[in-house]
């Protein structure tokens, strides 16, 4: 699989940078989390986003922060991706009250409306219904705002998933559907789950464009969200795009991934690295240079420590907030 | 003969037994093998279910009686409903109980009415294995336990149990009772060991079981909370408090009688339920001894519940969500206008 390259430099020098340094930052984070969870530092469970990083990345180089995305179980990259602070972001994970959600939600529900972040979720395929209905939201409020919603390949069977496509089409919603296929819905291939042989092609169910992209090659997803966010923003209605991708790490972590194949999987880390392949790509490109790139990745290593160092010097919530933010107590 | 096995084991070897019993026992659900269709796989690498409890069903029934699904819990829920009305006695897991608002409909308005609405001509032999409880750190969408949810609905049998031998006796029961059962399973007890007899045995539904005997006060507890009941009891009991443990093990239908027996001996009541108190569980306990055992009270009765809340995450709250040893402890003084008690062990 080789990056796309176009005549046009399809990226600015600017947005490129911006990819990079948000690819890197989430895979540093993701790292970072792989590490203290292994350590017993952090409570409950996580599950991790890195060699993911092109989706949420290729997609939220559309976004600002008046656009909405929905996320998942797996949210870190989309958080990330659109802006959510990092420290805030640890601090949640850490379940203290610093947190971008008070400690209350954790790694699996944070959240932060101010950017558009409308929520990693506990629940697979919830985040359909509430992308239409930000999506909806815009398109009654004529804000030319567009929702996206970032969904797992386990996540396509789910009743939501068939709800939402249709309401986003019969409606004409500004809304993008992006599937994250990474082979697995937990120790579920794909291939046994769904009866289709692409993600995309159940779009032609709802009669909406969909279209397959390798969800590795950041600029490839950049090129398809584009097209897809113009869609929407000129009212054109929903577009599904299906990103082929792969999980560097088990579904959660403590999964010893014996479902994946030895070499399936070191081809995934060794030779198919969507951030190794896009260093290239900038390199050869004469879009960065490798001063600019291990600038970017010195940046990030650092912000991920300060986060790290944020979230553990943090106080957890005080016993009053447990009774907070419910609209009624008794 | 029994012997020491822990929770998960018990119910492992409870869906063994009824397996091989009757091949009309199918189980399904999300990953209950893994790895369905991945060639290198050898069975014993498979998951068995997230945590493992279905871990080597496999190698003894085959995949085409332990099913993986897809995610598509209204499809295959659904779908064991209506194997079940026509000839099989399916075992499908709702993998936590939370996740009961992807497919309520058809337990609600399916399994629960058929044999009513159809004039009694259908039966539904279901039985759905879910996961519940908080303190796992599993935050507010993986944590909640809904028990009350399902016993609110006539049609619905609800298991709750609390010990490894409970376990087992009652889910074989569950399996072979004719209408559906939704069979909860604590996530934090699955560890937890203790004495489990060998082979086939049933602990009927609708019978309490009194965990502890004691004179003083009648303490009801759901599911885990039995086992907070029975701490603070121990504690309770070097302050010459006699409390006994009353764990109705079904609540739906309910033993009654033992509930209220106890209560007639004891004349004091606390109900021990981690979910919310809302029309919940503690709430139709509390109704039922104010009803029909009003005479035998020497005190207002007392609910220990978690807060009107969700579940929070970050584990110094989540610990304060939920009954301790010692807010039964202050329970029990207060009830018993005694505050010493609560001095002495604190
Ligand atoms: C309604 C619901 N069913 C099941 C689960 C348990 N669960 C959590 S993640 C997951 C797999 C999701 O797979 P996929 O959508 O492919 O996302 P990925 O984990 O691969 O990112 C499952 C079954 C859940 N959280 N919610
Ligand atoms: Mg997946």
């Amino acid at each position: 699989m080789g990056m796309v390259q176009t005549a046009q430099p399809v990226l600015t020098h600017e947005k490129a940078l911006w990819m990079y340094r948000k690819m890197v930052e989430i895979r540093r984070f993701e790292d970072a989390v792989h590490d203290l969870f292994a350590k017993g530092k952090l409570p409950g469970f996580v599950h991790l986003y890195a060699g993911e990083e092109a989706v949420a990345v290729g997609v939220c180089a559309h976004l600002s922060e008046a656009d909405s995305i929905t996320s998942t179980h797996r949210g870190h990259g989309h958080c990330i991706a659109k802006g959510c602070d990092l420290d805030g972001m640890m601090a949640e994970i850490y379940g203290k009250a610093t947190g971008l959600c008070k400690g209350k939600g954790g790694s699996m529900h944070i959240a932060d409306l101010t950017k558009g972040m409308l929520g990693a979720n506990g629940i697979v395929g919830g985040g359909f219904p509430l992308a239409c209905g930000a999506a909806l939201t815009a398109k009654r409020k004529g804000t030319n705002q567009v929702a996206v919603c970032f969904f797992g390949d386990g996540a396509n069977n789910q009743g939501t998933f068939h709800e939402g496509l249709n309401l986003a089409a019969i409606w004409k919603l500004p809304v993008i559907f992006v599937a994250e296929n990474n082979g697995y819905a937990e120790a579920t291939p794909f291939t046994y789950a769904s009866s289709c042989r692409r993600i995309a092609d159940r779009a032609a169910a709802y009669d909406i464009p969909g279209v397959v992209v390798d969800g590795k090659d950041v600029v490839a997803v950049y090129q398809a969200a584009e097209e897809a966010v113009r869609r929407a923003r000129s009212g054109e209605g929903p577009t599904l795009i299906e990103c082929i991708t792969y999980r560097n790490y088990g579904h959660f972590e403590g999964d010893a991934q014996t479902y994946k194949a030895k070499e399936e999987r070191k081809r995934h880390l060794e030779e198919l690295d969507a951030i190794v392949r896009f260093r290239s790509y900038l390199l050869d490109g004469g879009l960065a240079s490798g001063e600019d790139l291990s600038r970017l990745e010195e940046e990030a290593r650092a912000a991920v420590e300060q986060a790290i160092q944020f979230a553990e010097e943090s106080p957890f919530p005080s016993p009053t907030d447990l009774f907070d933010d419910v609209y009624v107590s008794y | 003969m029994a012997r020491s096995i822990s929770f998960s084991e018990a119910i492992n070897e409870a869906l063994t037994i009824a397996m091989a019993a009757d091949e009309n026992v199918i189980l399904m659900g999300e990953d209950v093998v893994g790895g369905a269709q991945v060639d290198h796989l050898q069975d014993d690498e498979a998951w068995g279910g997230v945590l493992g409890v279905t871990k080597g069903l496999v190698q003894q029934f085959g995949r085409d009686r332990v099913l993986d699904t897809p995610i598509s819990e209204a499809g295959y829920i659904g779908a064991a409903v209506g194997a079940a009305a026509t000839g099989l006695r399916p075992v499908a897991e709702l993998m936590f109980n939370d996740f009961i608002g992807s497919c309520l409909d058809q337990l609600m308005n399916q399994a629960a009415k058929l044999r009513y609405m159809f004039g009694g001509k259908a039966e539904v032999p279901l039985t759905i294995r879910t996961m519940h409880g908080a303190g796992f750190r599993a935050a507010a969408q993986h944590s909640q336990s809904l028990y009350a949810l399902f016993t609110h609905i006539p049609g619905l049998k609800v298991v709750v149990p609390s010990t490894p031998a409970d376990a087992k006796g009652l889910l074989l029961t569950s399996i072979a009772d004719n209408d559906p059962v939704v069979f909860f399973e604590d996530k934090t007890l699955y560890n937890v060991k203790g004495e489990v007899p060998e082979g086939d045995y049933r602990i009927p539904l609708g019978k309490a079981d009194i965990k502890r005997a004691g004179r003083d006060l009648t303490i009801v507890a759901i599911g885990k909370q039995v086992h907070t009941a029975l701490a603070a009891a121990d504690t309770l009991a070097t302050q010459g408090i006699d409390v006994e443990v009353v764990d109705p093990r079904s609540l739906s239908p309910l033993d009654e009688d033992t509930i209220l027996a106890s209560v007639a001996k004891t004349n004091r009541l606390i109900v021990i339920d981690e979910a919310t108190a809302r029309c919940g569980v503690a709430a139709d306990i509390a109704a039922l001894v104010a009803d029909k055992g009003f005479d035998s009270l020497d005190a207002p009765i007392k609910r220990i519940t978690g807060p009107h809340t969700p579940v929070p995450f970050s584990p110094v709250l989540e610990d304060l969500y939920l009954p301790t040893p010692t807010k039964v402890i202050q329970t029990v003084a207060e009830l018993l206008g005694d505050s010493s008690i609560a001095a002495a062990v604190s």
